[in-house]
């Protein structure tokens, strides 16, 4: 006789359930859990002790680079997300010749790591780039844009749309056409059916798209890295501040804050997806 | 109730209209058709035989092929986008916007042409009372059932008093019990609303029972227009015959004036030679074995009794079977002899497909 047969069936549901989550409670705790509580010991282990968390908050350099992340990443989300609903929606609804190919090759960046990302900023809009010599032609001036913030958000959209284009365009194939239809018959224009069906409908794809180019912003650093010098993100401050200057407990704290901020914006999305889904029925 | 919502009722009329897919599948031969305002006409036929296409053309979700003309009335409505001819839609699948509730989806029309808030909400109030709905008001879509939401739907196409109610099978989706219950209610309101209206279906029980007219469609054509009892009782041609309702086919011999059938012989002003005619089941009349005055004599091969009645299928040795109802009490069952007494002038000779 096992142990379960003895046990009354509601205990026994549990017990089952226990035993289903048991991988990934496990899984959660190896690579969530423990690096996370890790990074927070390590973090408060330094010098300052725990008042390292809050210096890093009040620290002007630590501060404006976290400042300029966020900023940064919901610039991207929010650029990445017009560009690939207007581009998946089109991509969806119209065939061409071409189009298989075409939509193969925006999924492309997919493979690449930042720092090739990086590179290609640089080639497009770096002192050699391809605008700097239209420009210079045309102007007079070369346009360089590469080394600043502006190339890393390019960098970070065209790194992003692939994989908000390829959601947004499976969320867009299950589109019910009745529900439009039946929009335009109650006299809605095509701008409103878009805003009360289309959007509506693609909500949760939205978010949860938007909250992995948000997280992928917040954390990248190959591209950063490649270009370099005059960016403060984030990832390049923790970079600096463990390699340089090896302040390893300062790296800790940004790092577990670095961790900690993605971790609420995620979850915040989770939370509005998923009361939309249940909304949506 | 429904006498506040009087409708205008607005006369459709196609002209021509034919349609072309692209890929070059000829969906529906050009077709003229009127419908007279306040009609309630049914398209019905077969699936694949372009019932839908041409509600979608008076809806304006399809163009008609060049040369065909759409009117509303004295209006010219063929340029016109379905959101600018005030029409109301309801499909099968019901197409509420799963983000609104109940009340908001019904309201959804009257927002879109900024009818006043109060306005608004004193119409959305009225019609879901008049739908009996007024309890679901507040609630998501997802909580209603089938047919809760097909009312919804109705209500949500008739509050914005629509120049013509569009309808593609909105009771397919339903089970039999609840299609039947709705299907009354549709015709209630649709008789009261005094609205122009097109019903789609392919189940004819639903079109005899709700269409002034019914217009019957095969492979891209219509083969007949008419009012139900012309459809069943004076088809046109043996395709119209055999979709609507059951029919037998019987062969005699036409010969110098008279029609020889089994053993009658009846009155005949055709040319001689081998006739094949058609009747209904209730046009055929049961007797005993032999009888005076019976055609034919036959074998019960199936019995199937249905309540109010029992549907005997009789071999008469000459021909297919014959589909002929019995009385419900009658007893009779698989193996019977019977003698078959059939109604001359019911006998209907129609050109065959
Ligand atoms: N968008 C389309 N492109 C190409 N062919 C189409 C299109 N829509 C319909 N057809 C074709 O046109 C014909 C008529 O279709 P329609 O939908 O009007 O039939 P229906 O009578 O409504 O049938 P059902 O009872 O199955 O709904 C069919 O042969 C169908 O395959
Ligand atoms: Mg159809």
């Amino acid at each position: 006789m096992s142990v379960t047969a003895r046990l009354d069936p509601q205990s026994r549901d549990s017990l089952r359930l226990a035993a289903l989550l048991a991988p990934t409670a496990a899984l959660f705790a190896a690579f969530f859990l423990l690096p996370l509580a890790r990074l927070f010991v390590i973090g408060g282990g330094g010098d300052e002790g725990w008042a390292v968390y809050a210096t890093i908050l009040t620290n002007r350099n630590h501060l404006d680079s976290l400042i300029a992340t966020l900023l940064l990443s919901a610039g991207v989300t929010a650029v990445t997300l017009a560009v690939s609903t207007v581009a998946g929606l089109f991509l969806v609804r119209h065939r061409f010749p071409g189009h298989a190919i075409l939509v193969a090759m925006l999924t492309f960046p997919l493979a690449f790591p930042g720092v090739v990302i990086g590179f290609m900023v640089i080639m497009m809009a770096g002192r050699q780039g391809l605008i700097g010599a239209i420009t210079q032609a045309l102007t007079g001036s070369k346009l360089v844009f590469a080394y600043s913030m502006t190339g890393l958000f390019l960098g970070y959209v065209y790194f992003s749309i692939p994989r908000v284009i390829l959601t947004v365009m499976a969320a867009a194939e299950k589109l019910a056409p009745r529900l439009e239809e039946a929009a335009r018959s109650l006299g809605a224009s095509p701008w409103r059916v878009v805003a009360d069906v289309i959007l509506p409908a693609l909500k949760p794809a939205l978010l949860s798209a938007g909250a992995i180019a948000f997280a992928t912003s917040m954390g990248a650093f190959g591209t950063a890295f490649t270009l370099a010098t005059r960016i403060n993100v984030l990832p390049m401050t923790i970079y600096t501040e463990f390699t340089l200057q090896a302040n390893i407990a300062t790296a800790a704290a940004l790092s577990f804050l670095l961790g900690l901020i993605t971790w609420a914006a995620l979850a915040l999305a989770r939370s509005f997806a998923g009361s939309s889904v249940a909304a949506a029925g | 109730m429904t006498d506040r919502f009087h409708l205008d009722a607005v006369p459709i009329r196609l002209e021509s209209c034919g349609k072309t897919f692209p890929g070059g599948s000829r969906a529906l031969e050009p077709l003229d058709l009127t419908i007279r305002g306040g009609e309630t006409i049914v398209f019905l036929g077969p699936s694949g035989c372009g019932k839908t296409t041409t509600l979608r053309m008076i809806a304006g979700l399809e163009s008609p092929d060049p040369g065909g003309r759409v009117w509303f009335g004295e209006e010219d409505v063929t340029a016109l986008p379905i959101e600018r001819r005030n029409v109301g839609m309801v499909f099968q699948s019901y197409a509420l916007f799963p983000n609104m509730s109940v009340a908001e989806n019904v309201a959804y029309g009257l927002k879109v042409r900024r009818v006043e808030r109060a306005d608004r909400e004193r119409r959305v109030e009225e019609m879901l009372d008049l739908m009996h709905l007024g309890a679901f008001a507040g609630r998501r879509v997802d909580q209603l059932s089938g047919g809760q939401r097909q009312r919804v739907a109705l209500a949500r196409a008739l509050v914005v008093r629509p120049r013509v109610l569009l309808l593609d099978e909105p009771l397919t989706a339903l089970d039999a019990k609840l299609r039947d219950s709705l299907r009354l209610d549709i015709d209630r309101l649709l008789r009261g609303l005094g609205v122009t209206a097109v019903y789609v279906t392919h189940d004819q029980g639903e079109a005899m029972a709700l269409g002034d007219r019914i217009v019957v469609m095969a492979k891209g054509r219509v083969a007949q227009i008419g009012t139900p009892r012309d459809i069943y009782h004076r088809p046109t041609d043996g395709f119209v015959a055999d979709f609507i309702g059951a029919m037998n086919r019987v062969s005699g011999q036409a010969q110098s004036g008279a029609l020889r059938l089994g053993r009658g012989a009846f009155p005949w002003s055709g040319p001689d030679g081998p006739v094949e005619l058609l009747i209904r089941p209730e046009d055929i009349a049961l007797a005993a074995e032999g009888e005076e005055d019976t055609h034919l004599d036959g074998l019960v091969a199936a019995a199937v009794f249905l309540g109010d009645r029992t549907r005997l299928v009789v071999e008469t040795g000459d021909g297919p079977p014959l589909t002929v109802d019995a009385a419900s009490r009658s007893g009779l069952a698989r193996g019977d002899r019977v003698g078959l007494r059939l109604d001359p002038s019911r006998l209907l000779n129609l050109p065959q497909p």
